[in-house]
């Protein structure tokens, strides 16, 4: 019998990297704008896979797409329970009216740091809607918070942590889960 | 991410990695203080007290903005409005405010060693402001804020302090942050008010102001604190001018580039040519803008503190 308190990687490189291509083309078929899309990676585990998606996009719109970052930190509802965040850079430029915000994150759970992420991206300005995609879906939300977007549904048990490895180019290569 | 603190009460206990985690928060602050939008909510519903001791308006409105701006409430006590004329102690009075619910306690007093006397016994965090000619240490952080923003880093840097060291906590801690980060730092001014001993901290100490100037590439000018001596320290205000006051012939010593630092307030025609002081060389109003983002910096790193550590 498999040890218990042993880490194990789903799934693999390969279906990993189509989900992620999956999620673009089913972003551009929900936007056809291209223009008007901008995707922002919560820090910082979803810095990299904006990246990466926003190349994917670019291609599929055949026009660039705007890139930035999101750092939820400072709206965080447990800033008194868990200590203070380390602060990573907030890089939304240019004026939200108008725009589709597309939030970018590698695992969503309790959907805390999304309600963060939200208040965060509303203190720059009022886009015309945010959407959510994240590349693992591992449930446990505490909040009425729902991705429009998502590449793998993955079960696990509440104590266990799901950590999301990308390569250079931001392409997902690997999910581990550990005790 | 290296802070577990619960108090800032001085430069000289913290670490460089302390020192640069509070460097790095303060930068993600002082891009929110350039948005629309300039608060968050991380310190909401917390209760901050700026008991002010001894006259301050510069300092005590930086912290009463840099609360604000973290959405914590904020209150002013200070000294001539407050019980200490009818003879209350200073740990009553503290324990008076903390019996407010105070979260953090921001202290100014003209004894060395006030803030760390409250730590000791308040459950509040509590943040140095200035006590008496020990330590500053918020002005240290955003005059080493300021010159990493503007240089790169630290390590390496030549930084020449001018002026009264002596009776200066700006000086002080502003000396334990720039050695601890690396940076060479000489001291220079008259002789009654640069004593040798500070050699002892790993400064060099001159009394010639071409020498000190030669090579700099950052002079931080301190006014003289004339509430703080007696007259005798030296003979006037116009030999001190004469003799250690920046201008641009002596400027031309420095680094072209060379910053020109003061903390305010400045006495214009004394320790720097009033030319200068609106030079693209001096940086002092960035100075006081970046003080924002540091004590922003500082109350949300000291909040989150729960360490036993002092």
């Amino acid at each position: 019998m498999a040890d218990p308190n042993a880490s194990r990687t789903v799934p693999e490189a390969d279906a990993l990297a189509r989900a992620w291509r999956r999620v673009a083309h089913e972003i551009a078929e929900a936007h056809a704008d291209g223009g008007a899309v901008i995707l922002v990676g919560i820090q910082r585990g979803g810095v990299a896979l904006a990246q990466h998606l926003g190349e994917t996009l670019g291609g599929i719109y055949g026009q660039a797409v705007a890139v930035g970052s999101v750092e939820p930190g400072l709206h965080r509802d447990d800033l008194s329970q868990r200590g203070m965040a380390e602060l990573r850079p907030t890089e939304l430029t240019g004026d939200l009216a108008n725009k589709v915000v597309v939030l970018i994150d590698d695992v969503l759970s309790t959907g805390r740091t999304v309600r963060a992420s939200i208040d965060a991206v509303m203190a720059f300005g009022r886009p015309q809607c945010i959407r959510l995609a994240v590349l693992i879906d591992r449930g446990h939300r505490e909040l009425p918070i729902r991705p429009d977007f998502v590449g793998k549904n993955l079960p696990t048990h509440p104590d266990e942590h799901v950590e999301v490895r990308t390569d250079n180019s931001g392409t997902p290569i690997a999910v581990t889960i550990k005790k | 991410m290296s802070w577990h603190r619960k108090h800032l009460l001085d430069i000289e206990s913290l670490s460089a990695e302390e020192l640069t985690t509070v460097l790095d928060t303060a930068r993600e602050f002082k891009a929110v203080g350039e948005r629309d939008i300039k608060k968050v909510p991380a310190l909401q519903g917390k209760t901050v007290v700026n008991f002010f001791v001894e006259p301050s308006t510069r300092t005590r409105v930086s912290f009463e903005l840099s609360a604000k701006r973290l959405s914590a409430d904020i209150i002013n006590f200070s000294a001539d409005a407050s019980s200490f004329q009818k003879g209350e102690s200073l740990k009553d009075t503290a324990r008076t405010l903390e019996a407010l619910n105070a979260d953090i306690i921001v202290i100014r007093h003209k004894a060395a060693g006030a803030p760390h006397f409250l730590a000791r016994f308040l459950n509040a965090h509590v943040v140095n402001a200035g006590d008496g000619a020990h330590e500053h240490p918020t002005q240290a952080l955003l005059d080493v804020f300021t010159i990493r923003e503007k240089k790169g880093n630290i390590a390496g840097l030549n930084v020449t302090i001018l002026g009264d060291i002596l009776f200066s906590r700006v000086a002080r801690s502003n000396i334990w942050a720039l050695r601890k980060l690396g940076a060479n730092v000489t001291l220079c001014g008259p002789s009654t008010l640069v004593p040798r001993v500070f050699e002892q901290m790993g400064c060099r100490v001159t009394y010639d102001l071409d020498e000190a100037l030669t090579g700099a590439d950052v002079i931080n000018l301190l006014r003289i604190q004339h509430e703080r001596q007696r007259k005798t320290m030296f003979p006037s205000i116009g030999e001190y001018a004469r003799l250690f006051g920046l201008n641009r012939a002596r400027l031309a010593k420095a680094k072209p580039d060379a910053l020109i630092m003061h903390p305010g307030p400045m006495n214009r025609g004394v320790e720097i040519e009033s030319g200068l002081a609106d030079s693209d060389r001096a940086v002092i109003l960035e100075q006081v803008t970046n003080g924002i983002a540091v004590r922003m910096a500082v109350l949300y790193l000291v909040n989150g503190g729960n360490a036993e550590e002092l």
